[in-house]
């Protein structure tokens, strides 16, 4: 392998570890600011301008807080939970291209890690076994309520990691590729997805806010009933890895979204480059949105809204968009 | 005065019992349920709402140590005495009255004659540990010299918390300025007492 991809791949990992841990903290004052504004509130004012510097102190405090290991847990499992939910978040971007190619110092740079043949099958795979954190986590914490926790969260991750799949089949179907590049380019020709597969598209939306554990399927730390879930026993950066990881999550979602139906960056023009952005920040947005406005479901609804309806939707919008496609 | 109007026991003519549905009990009826549900867009609705109320920023917050809420003129925090208006000496007499009723035993009182053989106060302490800002004091004060003022921050590291006359009493310069709050809560003087003042019951 060349020297110099080795080290164009590396400088690519880090820089999007880096943005994306940071967005992450950002991500928690947009997020409190949206909640605070739709609820007749102010958020964050004291630290920094506009309450900016929340997100250091925080940062602050989490890493300097206590690590604490309950005497009961599982130690090592307990202690690897968080990393992997924070980890698995990450690797998940290896797939997504964030941005057009462009040529920076006269080098071409494509802001995608790894360009490979099975780019969306990757994402699914490595977000789904993100479920791992949440399961081993709340099973380790030796806390009935993140035992509860866990057991909700292999239910929801499972229900609705075939809904997700199911709903992407369609568009796979047509666009004959995994690899994220290739939808973005199909959509270039042909229109955007979203037009062609509206169904296909609100179940992805709708199997993404379980997929990120976001607020109508927010049951996994369900506050007001199980405290925190699977995050109760844990304490300063651990806990802080979990956040990472469901933030991480959130904003890699948003970019998956209009880069498979919204028609993602465009032909690769600098507008084209500003267009997916602000489609992820509307994404991002509208889970703060849904988090404000919408209440939580139960567990036994989102099963039935699941296997009951969602599940043979998709299998119904598979089967027409076979026939059309003959 | 007719009465008849309260008599009727019939609320109003815009009262209306809310249509509730039957509970569907075979298939076809749940189902069309939550198809009715479904794309009744109750969702928008909410979504909508927040975002209005984003839009207009409309901010209840108050930012609590720059900025305060107003309080009422009843309102009952740490104790003041005042001073007379005329003289802008003390009003208190000294009765003892305010001790007397305390219902937690807070209030100390003692007096002494003074050189122009006049009760005067020498010692008087409230132990806000134990007031429990019932008013009485206030209520019971003929003079109106103790009255409760509108100083609510009064936390601290100790549970004993003393305060004396002096802390209590109007400083002087503020009641050469004019500006002695008069306390309108229990026992004070109501608004425009003199048009209502009537002969007492001695009198026929």
């Amino acid at each position: 392998m060349e020297t110099a991809y080795l080290i164009e791949t590396v400088i690519k990992i880090v820089v999007i570890l880096l943005i994306f841990s940071a967005l992450a903290g950002i991500g928690t004052y947009f997020e409190r600011k949206v909640l605070a504004f739709m609820q007749r509130r102010l958020g964050p004012t004291n630290v920094g301008p506009y309450g900016l510097l929340q997100v250091a102190a925080d940062g602050v405090k989490l890493f300097t807080k206590e690590d604490i290991v309950p005497s009961n847990v599982v130690g090592r499992i307990f202690k690897i939970a968080p990393v992997i939910t924070a980890a698995t978040a990450f690797m998940a971007a290896a797939a997504i291209p964030f941005l057009p190619s462009f040529t920076l110092f006269g080098y071409e740079v494509h802001p995608i890690v790894a360009d490979i043949n099975i780019g969306i099958l990757y994402i699914l795979g490595i977000m789904g076994i993100g479920l791992y954190g949440p399961l081993l986590g709340g099973m380790a914490s030796a806390n009935k309520f993140s035992l509860l926790s866990a057991a909700r969260g292999a239910a929801v991750f499972i229900s609705y990691e075939v809904v997700t799949g199911l709903s992407i089949l369609a568009p796979i179907m047509m666009v004959g590729s995994l690899s994220l590049i290739d939808f973005n380019d199909y959509q270039i020709d042909n229109g955007w997805i979203m037009f062609a597969q509206p169904v296909a598209f609100i179940l992805f939306w709708i199997a993404a806010f379980a997929e990120t554990g976001r607020t109508p399927f927010h049951l996994i730390a369900n506050d007001h009933e199980i405290i925190d879930g699977f995050g109760t026993e844990y304490s300063g950066m651990r806990w802080g890895l979990f956040f990472i990881g469901e933030y991480a999550n959130m904003f890699f979602i948003s970019f998956v979204i209009p880069l498979i139906f919204l028609g993602g960056y465009g032909d690769g023009s600098l507008f084209g480059a500003l267009a997916l952005l602000g489609k992820v920040a509307f994404f991002f947005f509208f889970f703060l949105w849904t988090r404000a406005a919408w209440p939580d479901v139960r567990p036994d609804q989102l099963m039935w809204l699941c296997w009951k309806v969602l599940m043979p939707i998709a299998v119904i919008n598979i089967v027409i968009t076979g026939i059309v496609m003959m | 005065m007719n009465s008849e109007q309260f008599n009727d026991r019939n609320i109003g003519n815009d009262y209306f019992l809310v249509d509730i549905e039957d509970y569907p009990t075979d298939g076809w009826g749940k189902f069309k349920r939550v198809i009715k549900r479904t794309f009744r867009g109750e969702l928008f609705v909410g979504l909508w709402v927040v975002m209005r109320e984003m839009i207009r920023f409309d901010i209840h917050t108050i930012k609590y140590p720059e900025e305060k809420m107003p309080i009422g003129p009843r309102y009952r925090a740490v104790h003041e005495m005042k001073r007379l208006w005329e003289s802008d000496t003390e009003r208190c007499i000294g009765c003892g009255l305010c001790e007397k009723i305390c219902i937690s035993n807070c209030i100390r009182i003692d007096t002494k004659i003074d050189e122009n053989s006049r009760k005067e106060v020498s010692e008087y302490s409230i132990n806000l540990g134990r007031c429990i800002f019932c008013g009485y004091c206030a209520e019971v004060c003929p003079e109106l010299a103790i009255t409760h003022g509108g100083e609510y921050e009064n936390a601290s590291d100790q549970r004993e918390h003393f305060v004396m006359y002096e802390d209590m009493l109007t400083p002087l310069d503020k009641m050469k300025a004019g500006t002695q709050l008069e306390f309108e809560g229990f026992g004070a003087i109501t608004p425009h007492e003199d048009e209502r003042v009537k002969k007492t019951p001695l009198a026929y």
